[in-house]
């Protein structure tokens, strides 16, 4: 089983259309021989992990690719990156890594990436049709192209996405093939209770359980209520995407490749089924938390993935006229961040003393205060996160927990609705 | 042989699958996850059995980070390629920095290794005590 590569593709390889495109053929050539990928397959778009700042080495390799003429060729969102750059001031560092950083972000757009700084490029009009190959980056963001969307992708990271989208290609395997985006787990849900399933706070227990239960298997959930909706699934995968090497998760009766369970479970692999019990989902909640002890938060952080809009109504229907006592962070895309100042919302967030954080996030660059301390959050992804990059303790709870607590600096959480 | 290559280094096994990014300090190669088994261990010339990768895309600019740091494992030893780990190693040597081999091992086949048992991994894809 070796590579078949096109006419075409053997002349990108070569050097015949320049530099830029030869290094990302050559990345992506050993990778889709590593992976046993027969082919390489046309891909509609990509979106590009590889902005964010883990140190220099991804400068110099952006930057090599600008030097030598590398251009995307299909539509390209970018993730977001080190720095806030709509409000500067909100990232602690020193001003050579932040000039860094700034490199990096600018090398992206210099060579085609359209500038939306965001991990949920698809809930700012960045949405594949089902069935589109593409090629994304961002586990998030993955799990939601894949399972959400219905699009095709694999699980991206940093430099092989933006050498897809200099290419137009990626390698032909994993979800990108039909047969390999059947589940061969059965996740059932029906012992939990209706009132629960409900809860935007359930999503990510669900989802840290999944990823460390299934790691990368794909898996069929039944027992969800049709109402689930696309903020929940997007809680649930990105938590999924935390623990576990989740790309692909099916909701029978919700999700565009599961319309029944029989559509979605694979018939040819032996397929395992798990019943969630109330111990499961009160294990996988304790886990999101590092300390149960404290009484004080320090600050919230809200917004991993980048907060939607709908997201941003609720915030505001509970902060609304209230003054939030502790830092309150909530990370958003720049497009998000304009459509709040639009409907006249953001006043009404600043006011109430929520800091939106745009371009950016607090996990990913320092934005929180450097004395530490605890941290609050109704994300499965910060609550997984935080406690390696910003040396704060988590406490996970919803948002309504969140803005209680907030409001007075002493935890506030809702327990009874995990008890049955 | 997942990516080919010469390393020798002490075992070191661990014992749940990690992300590199968010799970190890870029710099040091320091295990930084306070909820990993192994925090607090370095990565750094080991030969590092890794039970699987999880979590984050970004872990492919992390291992380009431990590589151009000096502080990347000798080689990494895994039952299942990871494509992310590997892009980071390809870059690597594209930018001129050094390699990192990486075997498809069955780590079933560890078992009788203790843990810090010196091993070297040979151009042929085989690991031995040497």
């Amino acid at each position: 089983m070796t590579l078949h590569l096109t006419t075409e593709e053997r002349a990108l390889l070569a050097g015949d259309h320049g530099e830029a495109v030869s290094l990302a053929m050559r990345i992506l050539v050993s990778a889709a021989e590593l992976l046993g990928a027969q082919a390489l397959v046309r891909i509609t778009s990509a979106h590009i992990d590889g902005c964010l700042h883990h140190g220099d080495g991804g400068v110099e390799f952006a930057e090599k690719l600008v030097a030598t003429g590398g251009r995307v060729v299909v539509p390209t969102t970018l993730n977001v990156g080190a720095l806030d750059l709509l409000h500067p001031d909100t990232v602690r560092a020193d001003p050579s890594k932040l000039a860094m950083a700034r490199r990096q972000m600018d090398a992206y757009v210099s060579m085609g990436a359209e500038p939306t700084f965001t991990c949920a490029p698809y809930q700012i009009g960045h949405q594949p049709a089902f069935g589109e190959q593409v090629a994304w980056g961002e586990s998030n963001a993955i799990a939601f192209a894949n399972s959400v969307l219905g699009a095709r992708t694999e699980r991206y990271g940093d430099f092989l996405d933006a050498c897809c989208a200099l290419a137009g290609r990626a390698p032909l395997h994993g979800l990108h093939i039909e047969e390999n985006r059947q589940a061969t787990v059965i996740v059932d849900t029906t012992n939990v209770p209706d009132a629960l399933k409900d809860q935007d706070v359930f999503y990510p227990v669900l989802g840290s359980w999944l990823g460390l239960e299934v790691g990368r298997e794909v898996s069929v959930i039944i027992g969800l209520p049709s109402t689930v909706s696309r903020d929940q699934l997007k809680a649930l995968g990105a938590s999924a995407a935390s623990t576990g090497a989740v790309a692909l998760f099916h909701v029978a009766g919700v999700t565009p490749e599961a319309p029944s369970l029989d559509a979605v479970v694979s018939k040819t692999q032996s397929v395992d089924r798990i019943k969630l019990t109330a111990d499961m989902v009160k294990g996988a909640l304790k886990r999101l938390s590092t300390t149960d002890t404290v009484e004080r938060i320090d600050a919230v952080a809200v917004g991993s993935p980048h907060f939607s809009i709908t997201e941003f109504e609720a915030l505001l229907t509970l902060v609304r006229g209230r003054r939030m006592a502790v830092p309150f962070y909530a990370c958003t895309a720049r497009a998000t961040l304009q459509e709040l100042e639009v409907r006249g919302d953001l006043l009404q967030l600043q006011e109430a003393g929520v800091e939106i954080v745009a371009d950016t996030c607090v996990v990913v660059t320092p934005i929180l205060r450097e004395s530490g301390g605890v941290l609050m959050t109704n994300s499965g992804k910060f609550a997984h996160y935080a406690p390696s990059n910003t040396g704060y303790e988590v406490i996970y709870g919803s948002l309504e927990d969140c803005v209680e607590s907030a409001a007075t600096g002493l935890v506030a959480r809702t327990e009874a609705i995990w008890s049955w | 042989m997942l990516i080919p290559g010469n390393a020798e280094g002490r075992l070191l096994r661990l014992q749940s699958p990690i992300s590199l990014w968010g799970g190890i300090d870029p710099v040091s190669g320091v295990v930084i996850d306070p909820r990993h088994p192994d925090h607090g261990v370095s990565i750094s010339g080991t030969v590092l059995a890794m039970p699987g990768a999880v979590g984050s895309s970004s872990s492919s600019a992390v291992m380009l980070e431990l590589l151009r740091e000096g502080a990347a494992p000798a080689a990494i030893l895994m039952a299942r390629a990871d494509a992310i780990l590997a892009i980071g190693i390809f870059v690597s040597v594209e930018l001129g920095y050094p390699t990192c081999p990486v075997l498809e091992v069955e780590l079933s086949a560890l078992d009788g290794t203790p843990q810090g048992t010196l091993l070297r991994v040979t151009s042929e894809g085989r690991v031995i005590r040497p």
